[in-house]
């Protein structure tokens, strides 16, 4: 550590437990299938949150768990399913049912939401936008307006700024500062990093700063942005992080197949969830083999680039 | 050719859903930039660009820009072998603001319900007259309202194909031609070719879609049965193309277990 720079490594539980009250609202899946932070989810849902509202633009199926098990009352999301099996169960039952609560949803595209990050990570009000103009979630979403350009004729949307209480991110490293590095597909997450009141990184490595510091481009979320720093390798599956690990399709098929009736999602959630202490826990009970089979097989890695002078 | 037995064909040799992939892959022109979405597009890119297109580009809205097919079957388009040689990774707005420019010429879609005028609904759906809460627009709507060209791809009944949908998720032509310029949305933008399990859609110059073109053993009594509202058949009526055997290579490499291309 450089002097001055105060460590904010944390545990899961902690950095959940002082940074995420019930009541808030979380940004999370920013990496669209990619670094999905399921673990952050788990512990979420374990404290008991409750009356959460989601942001992300696809969660795949962590907002469906957290719909489920009721930390959540309104969702503002572009999708909310399952990528690779298609519908999300619980998500359904809340907006159909009210199972396990009702919740009010707030339909975004993925250009939308991005855009209302990006306007609050700009410090602005609203960006302006042709996409969803004659569509009906123009009409339903009261954070979408039409209005005609000040500097010609054209009808426009505005999307209003959304600045969530917190953004979970999940990244490949960081130093114990929070100064983060993240590649592979982006998604929303610098423009959620920027737009929330506060941060939490979750890291699969932490790295000393030297390493962060000899490539920072890399760097996409600077440390002083962030309230804490969580070590939690696998704290993604079974979603992918590049460099580290696949993505577990069969995973996301079976909490399909289990989670379609409410007493599968519930015996689902008990079994994964509730009755899991911690991600060593949720590892023991994945097994060796199968975490084994999602290793990454042959590494790729980047030519270094020269920032000497 | 193969062993396992394929269905829905009079031919036996492909599957429809190797026809549909062939047929997307077609609306590909060669040095042309493409949403490529989910699921069938998908494996429809990689065909285009192993065959006629080897110049298109495929975009994905997570922040990939890709020359080269990926490796591997992609079950999401955020899987590790779509970042694997990408050409370029970033953020969405950097996909998306080309989309915005108007730079993209073709993206593809799937949907719950698409209606005579290409709308296009992912929200809400209707089983049995209940309504059925969907997963929503995803990156959708921006396609649908932006991209040059819109193909979307779904299974062909009277559920899925119908006269109005409930809810427009993704703007197609509306109620007719005119509308889309009338609501602001860009002029070089639209609903191109509806590509389903039966047959090929285009649009007249109405902004209404007609069946022009039916798969290998579809009869078009078959296709006009299976559809929501009378759907009028082209003067001159095609046999939708087989996919010839340079193009079932390319999928059944890309597919091998026929994940996404069984039936």
């Amino acid at each position: 550590m450089k002097p001055g720079a105060a460590s904010k490594l944390v545990s899961m539980q902690r950095a959940i437990a002082e940074h995420v009250p019930s009541g808030s609202m979380v940004t999370m899946g920013a990496q669209l299938e990619q670094m999905i932070p399921f673990a952050a989810g788990h512990e979420i849902i374990r404290q008991g949150r409750l009356d959460l509202t989601l942001v992300g633009p696809i969660s795949d199926i962590l907002f469906d768990q957290m719909i489920g098990a009721g930390c959540v009352s309104r969702v503002m999301a572009a999708w909310v399913g399952n990528a690779s099996a298609g519908m999300g169960y619980c998500f359904r039952r809340a907006v159909e049912m009210s199972i396990p609560r009702a919740i009010e949803t707030v339909d975004h595209t993925n250009l939308t939401l991005a855009l209302a990050l990006h306007a609050a990570a700009m410090g602005v009000p609203f960006m302006p936008t042709y996409t969803t103009l004659g569509s009906d979630l123009l009409k339903r979403n009261g954070n979408l307006r039409e209005f005609s350009s000040p500097v010609n004729e054209e009808r426009l949307v505005a999307v209003r700024a959304l600045r969530p209480d917190v953004a979970i991110l999940h990244v490949q490293r960081a130093d114990a500062a929070g100064n983060a590095q993240l590649w592979g597909n982006l998604g929303v997450a610098i423009d959620a990093a920027r737009a929330s009141r506060k941060v939490i990184v979750v890291a699969e490595e932490i790295v000393a700063p030297e390493v962060i510091a000899s490539d920072p481009n890399r760097t996409l979320i600077p440390g002083f942005l962030v309230a804490a720093v969580v070590h939690e390798p696998w704290g993604a599956h079974p979603s992918p992080v590049q460099g580290y690990y696949g993505r577990d399709h069969a995973f996301f098929h079976e909490y399909h197949d289990q989670t379609r009736e409410l007493d599968g999602f519930e015996r689902w959630i008990k079994r994964w969830v509730a009755e899991v202490s911690s991600r060593d826990a949720y590892l023991k009970l994945l097994g060796d083999s199968r975490a084994d089979n999602l290793r990454v097989r042959e590494h790729a890695l980047s030519v270094p680039v020269d920032f000497g002078f | 050719m193969t062993t396992r037995t394929p269905s829905g064909t009079a031919t036996g040799r492909f599957s429809r859903s190797e026809l549909m992939v062939a047929a997307a892959a077609r609306e590909i022109h060669d040095g042309e930039l493409v949403f490529v979405g989910m699921r069938l597009p998908m494996i429809a890119f990689g065909v285009a660009k192993r065959t006629h297109a080897p110049g298109a580009t495929g975009l994905f809205e997570n922040g990939v820009i890709r020359d080269t097919p990926a490796p591997e079957l992609l079950y999401t388009m955020g899987d590790p072998p779509n970042l694997l040689k990408a050409s370029y990774c970033g953020d969405m707005l950097s996909v998306m603001s080309l989309l915005q420019q108007g730079r993209v010429n073709v993206g593809f879609l799937g949907a719950a319900e698409v209606d005579r005028f290409g709308n296009l609904n992912t929200t809400w759906g209707n089983r049995n007259g209940q309504q059925v809460r969907l997963p929503g627009s995803g990156g959708a709507c921006d396609i649908a309202s932006l991209s040059q060209r819109t193909v979307v791809l779904l299974e062909h009944n009277r559920q899925r194909l119908v006269s109005r949908v409930g809810h427009i998720t993704s703007p197609g032509n509306g109620t007719g031609y005119g509308w889309r310029r009338e609501q602001g949305l860009p002029l070089r933008s639209g609903p191109a070719a509806i590509i389903t399990t039966m047959g090929v859609l285009r649009y007249g110059e109405d902004g209404e879609a007609y069946l022009a073109s039916v798969h290998p053993g579809v009869s078009v009594e078959d296709v006009l049965s299976n559809t929501g509202w009378t759907l009028r058949v082209a003067d001159d009526l095609d046999a939708t193309p087989e996919p010839d055997a340079a193009e079932l290579a390319v999928i059944r490499e890309i597919d091998p277990d026929h994940y996404w291309t069984k039936s």
